[in-house]
């Protein structure tokens, strides 16, 4: 099996140090870049598998590097990886396309398995983003709003079934396990999550953001 | 307002009693004034009721203005009283329904100069209607300038100045005199003066000259607004990076206090692993706490707040990273309370069994129902095997969650790790 080969981008460079350092051998780490010009220039150029991104980042941060890869490489997959755990900078980042959120603390083989999980086209779910997601969509079965799309607008009770063991610190093997599906069903749930999170115009989570305070 | 003869005769005899009989300087009694609080800090000084005090200013503003020229002379020599409050017609200003308060007002001065007019008390027309139309202006300019002072920055923005996403919002809102009040005043004071000059012939008598004044004037006027407005901006700019080295001290301040000290203790303690995980993780939450101040709510005491509370108290005491997840919220009574307490119990349970596996914590609130999943990845135990008499999980979590009308559910097995399910409905 090959490694998935990536490039690490983080304004930080003795983090980038350490993620290098960490996922030595079980990934291909082909770039490493600390500024969104020279990301945007050295995905482009690379055609890596999946990009570690940083949030937070001057000049527009991670997600002014999706919005100037995915035109030129759609694919290209981006996993955000960041020291913040705030809702606004979690949400965002997944809406400008990233197909899922870790924090920095994870560690090292964690970390390689959700590279490998990304770039077998899966989405990552960290149990404070499945919080966020089932925060955003909670109270949805009963008030339900007259949308013009309301697929995307609401989560399946199996969804929200697998969110919630996500949140509860399960891994998806375990989940597939407890719920007597498969992993590639627990993946499949997960993947529609992210497309509902990504897609629907939501202005349940636009409420939802405003109502925390998060966005103006 | 009161007499012409009266406010002189009453300042003086402050002048002289003030030292003896009564200790506190003469001041306007703001808060319980009507226009400056001239006469409600006059009566009670010179024994007589402020309304006598008032009828005499109106009597001679009517006779000649001489009554209007001495309330403003008061106004602006008597300083005022330390008393909050404003008088009532600042607190009509004030208010939501300015515009609708202040035309009512203009009316009810008209009515009461025409009255004055028919009844001949009057001075004439060429002073009366220009001196109104110049005050009406002047108050408008001066108290324009007066609100100009608030700086203050919303308190929400003063409290996360890097911001929680760190992107740091400087949105600092100065009071700026607005712009079209000014201007109205300004219009009515010229207004004023032309009507004057108008009315009392001025004009007719040489065009040349008031071509030459106006002229002049404009040309003064051209010059000196840069100026005016140069220093008006510099000032603005001034309190501005004032408000900004504010923010900076208020930010060195907290992180000298916390994470500096974090990171010297660390460097201490270098040698023991566990304890300088548990002081960065800490300091860690410290910190987000404080950058999330002001996005998160966290109005009084909630179920989300007392578990937050209750994981970082466990995660002090004993070095482990504990996550915690929480969906929804409700208000801690008693019932939530019982929850937190069987949670604290349950992670502690944990943390004794599974000293080095990762704990999770999940809650979720959805309506009248609570539910909290405690998780560690440790070692897991078979739930048969427990003696019936231990206490620890069965009587803290089980026991405690039943007497306040829950249950309680242990999921594990030997080398899966522990679930405790705790499960409040209603």
């Amino acid at each position: 099996m090959t490694l998935p080969r990536v490039v690490l981008v983080d304004d930080h460079g003795l983090f980038r140090a350490g993620v290098r350092a960490e996922l030595d051998g079980l990934v291909d780490v082909v770039g490493d870049v600390g500024t969104v010009g020279e990301a945007i220039d050295c995905i482009v150029a690379s055609e890596p598998d999946v990009v570690l991104l940083d949030v937070q980042m001057p000049e527009g941060g991670g997600a002014e590097v999706i919005r100037g890869v995915a035109p030129r490489r759609p694919a290209v997959r981006f996993l955000a990886l960041s020291v913040s755990d705030a809702p606004e900078d979690v949400i965002s980042i997944i809406r400008a396309g990233a197909r899922g959120y870790v924090t920095k603390t994870i560690s090292g083989p964690e970390l390689a398995d959700a590279v490998r999980r990304v770039a077998g086209g899966d989405a990552v779910f960290s149990p404070r983003l499945a919080g966020f997601v089932l925060d955003a969509f909670a109270g949805r079965e009963d008030a339900a709003p007259a949308v013009a799309d309301p697929e995307l607008d609401q989560l399946t009770a199996r969804e929200r079934e697998v969110l919630r063991h996500i949140a509860r610190g399960y891994l998806y093997k375990e989940i597939a396990l407890r719920l007597g599906i498969s992993a590639k069903t627990v993946e499949a749930h997960v993947s529609a999550v992210l497309r509902k999170l990504q897609l629907s115009n939501r202005h349940e989570l636009s409420r939802w953001a405003v109502q925390r305070g998060w966005v103006e | 307002m009161i007499g012409g003869s009266r406010p002189r005769a009453v300042r003086t005899s402050a002048v002289v009693t003030v030292p003896e009989t009564q200790p506190a300087p003469f001041r306007r009694d703001r808060s319980r004034g009507i226009l400056g609080g001239v006469c409600a800090g006059l009566g009670p000084r010179a024994g007589v009721d402020p309304l006598v005090l008032r009828m005499g200013f109106v009597l001679a503003a009517a006779a000649g203005g001489v009554g209007v020229a001495l309330y403003v002379l008061c106004w602006a020599l008597i300083p005022a009283g330390d008393g909050g409050g404003r008088p009532l017609v600042a607190r009509a200003v004030g208010r939501r329904e300015s515009w609708m308060v202040a035309s009512g007002l203009v009316f009810l001065v008209l009515a009461v100069l025409l009255l004055f007019r028919a009844w001949g008390v009057w001075v004439g027309d060429a002073i009366v209607w220009p001196l109104i139309l110049a005050t009406g202006g002047g108050a408008l300019i001066w108290r324009q300038s007066q609100g100009a002072t608030v700086v203050e920055p919303p308190p929400r923005e003063r409290a996360r100045p890097g911001g929680g996403a760190g992107r740091p919002r400087r949105t600092l809102r100065l009071a700026r005199p607005s712009l079209g009040i000014v201007a109205l005043g300004a219009a009515l004071i010229c207004g004023g003066a032309l009507v004057f000059l108008w009315l009392n012939g001025a004009l007719d008598l040489d065009r040349e000259v008031t071509l030459a004044v106006f002229v002049v004037v404009t040309a003064m006027t051209l010059i000196l607004a840069p100026f005016w407005l140069r220093l008006a901006r510099g000032l603005t700019e001034e309190r501005a990076e004032r408000i900004r080295t504010q923010e900076r001290a208020e930010l060195a301040a907290h992180l000298h206090d916390s994470v500096l000290q974090t990171l010297a203790l660390m460097q201490k303690r270098a040698d023991e692993p566990r304890e300088v995980a548990a002081l960065a993780r800490r300091q860690e939450r410290e910190l987000r706490a404080w950058l999330n101040a002001g996005s998160r709510r966290r109005d009084g005491s909630s179920l989300a707040t007392a578990l937050e509370a209750a994981v970082a108290e466990i995660e002090d005491a004993h070095g482990v990273p504990v996550e915690l997840v929480a969906v929804g919220d409700r208000p801690l009574d008693e019932r939530a309370e019982a929850l937190v307490a069987a949670t604290r119990e349950a992670v502690l349970n944990a943390v004794k069994f599974a000293p080095d596996a990762a704990i999770s914590v999940y809650a979720e609130v959805n309506g009248e129902r609570a539910e909290v999943f405690v998780r560690d990845r440790g070692p897991g135990f078979d739930l048969d095997a427990i003696p019936p008499d231990r206490r620890g999980l069965r009587e803290s979590v089980l026991g405690r969650m039943e007497r306040h009308g829950g249950r309680a559910a242990i999921h594990t097995r030997p080398g899966e790790g522990t679930e405790v399910e705790l499960v409040m409905s209603g």
